[in-house]
């Protein structure tokens, strides 16, 4: 710019003042902070989980080969990678992962959320019905789903909520489960609202990460229709199993 | 046609506001919506009340000045500007809700009228690509290609009106904002500052309080000019693109 046209920059200094070295800002820091970038954060975590919930679903469906299969892929899960890895350690390293996806999308949309809330802090007198029933149970949808991923693990992995569980036998164990009204109604309202989550959220990863387009967006909305109906149904299959004495 | 109004009154930026009733009769279906608030202001005046204050300049639909929320709708029930809205599209005894946009980035500054300012920041930010001045250029010098020219004419058709921000449930500006950055970082004059530009207009949106987008669609259904919903995803392709090449850095 011309000095003759330049005005007031906002930077001078004062005679002795020392000028600060601009900080470098890190590419995870300036992601963070901004909103497309916990929305990026949001989105490959999201699909992380997806993607495990899928090899989750049809190792689940092993189930109806009898126990020998489920508790065989059990142990199998066990000893995978052995012995390059120690004794459980691909399942601990799937752990891990799965916990901080689980954190980082849950407090990303956290903070997402609250600004959002921020920037319409007034709403309008005249209502109408907006957005489809999957976008606006997003949040509270995540809330279920987080809730439920706490007493599945107390049911199924540490067995403490789950009376005649025995370790090592997760047949039995799921059995004992969906024997219970409380158990599968848990099961399947959770289920329903992962559906629901997935419905809206893949697509919404897909825009997030750049991945829409005009032209694809019937694809991308038939892909994450799919998959919601795929994942509900091959996980509500196994208490309606039991329920219906298909499993026992 | 006879109409009950519900339109929001408030004094200034500071004062509380609330919906004030108003009948109006002899209305005639041709009239804008535009022209039956004049017709509105006429007999207030008339009456010694203050008249309402909203936004207007071109009257036919190019300039983003007018706006208002019309039942719950930016820009009310037609695709289009609320000045080349018609009485036509209401019928004769409806009662009409008239409120202001409602946005922490926009604050009331009276009645219909809200403080848009947060948009020119974010244009100045990056909204813009570097010329040098003096004659114009030879139209020829620099080729674009068709598509590439139908894409960016699409998106600079945003008049910057707000109907986005005050139709998405999140008062996001990323419609806004996604428009601009398309329509400069597809073209071959913006390439220079392809990076920092969407690095520093989204920067400054965030921090001029606009909430962030979770893919509702209102705002790409609300907008008069038709500006599609992927440019969203056209701007968080180009957002993390900087990112990964900048390390976050913009021009300022």
């Amino acid at each position: 710019m011309a000095l003759a046209t330049r005005t007031d920059t906002g930077h001078e200094r004062r005679p002795g003042q020392k000028r600060k070295p601009p900080r470098k800002p890190s590419f995870i820091g300036s992601v963070w902070r901004s909103t497309i970038g916990k929305k990026a954060v949001m989105a490959v975590t999201g699909l992380i989980m997806l993607a495990y919930l899928v090899a989750h679903m049809f190792a689940n469906l092993k189930i109806f080969f009898g126990p020998g299969d489920l508790n065989g892929y059990a142990h199998w899960l066990r000893t995978l990678g052995e012995p390059f890895l120690p004794h459980e350690g691909f399942l601990w390293l799937a752990r891990v992962g799965l916990l901080a996806s689980v954190v980082l999308h849950g407090v990303a949309a956290y903070q997402l959320s609250r600004r959002d809330l921020a920037a319409r802090p007034r709403g309008y007198a005249h209502q109408r019905r907006r957005a489809s029933y999957a976008t606006r149970t997003m949040r509270w949808g995540g809330v279920i789903l987080g809730l439920f991923i706490v007493w599945h693990i107390l049911d199924l992995t540490t067995l403490t909520v789950n009376e005649r569980a025995e370790p090592g036998h997760p047949y039995e164990n799921v059995v004992a489960t969906f024997s219970t009204w409380y158990g599968n109604t848990i099961y399947i309202v959770a289920m329903l609202a992962l559906g629901l989550h997935i419905r809206h959220g893949f697509w919404s990863a897909a825009q997030t990460l750049g991945a829409g387009r005009p032209r694809r967006d019937r694809a991308l909305k038939l892909a994450a229709n799919g998959l919601a109906a795929i994942l509900t149904c091959g996980f509500i299959a196994v208490p309606i199993g039991v329920m219906s004495g298909v499993v026992s | 046609m006879r109409l009950t109004l519900r339109i929001w009154r408030q004094r200034g930026p500071e004062e509380p506001g609330a919906l004030s009733v108003y009948e109006i009769e002899d209305i005639s279906p041709e009239m804008s919506f535009l022209e039956m608030l004049d017709t509105l202001n006429e007999r207030l005046i008339l009456r010694g009340e203050e008249p309402v204050a909203f936004d207007h300049d071109c009257r036919e639909g190019i300039c983003g000045a007018c706006g208002m929320v019309i039942n719950g709708q930016a820009h009310g029930p037609e695709r289009t500007t609320t000045c080349q809205l018609h009485m036509r599209h209401f019928r004769d005894g409806d009662t009409i809700d008239v409120e202001p946009w409602r946005a922490a980035a926009f604050p009331v500054v009276k009645d219909l009228v809200v403080d848009r300012s947060a948009f020119d920041r974010i244009i100045g930010s990056g909204g813009f690509v570097s010329a040098p001045t003096g004659s114009a250029p030879e139209a020829h010098a620099t080729p674009v290609p068709k598509p590439v020219a139908d894409t960016a004419f699409e998106h600079a058709e945003c008049i910057g009106c707000g109907a986005c921000v005050a139709a998405c449930p999140n008062g996001s500006a990323m419609l806004f904002t996604s428009a601009k950055v398309t329509h400069l970082n597809v073209l071959p004059q913006g390439q220079p500052e392809r990076e920092s530009r969407v690095l520093d207009m989204v920067g400054t949106m965030d921090a001029e309080g606009f909430g962030g987008c979770t893919n509702t669609g209102e705002c790409a259904v609300a907008c008069p000019k038709g500006i599609p919903l992927q440019s969203i995803s056209t701007m968080n392709r180009e957002f993390l693109r900087a990112s990964l090449k900048n390390g976050g850095r913009g021009a300022r």
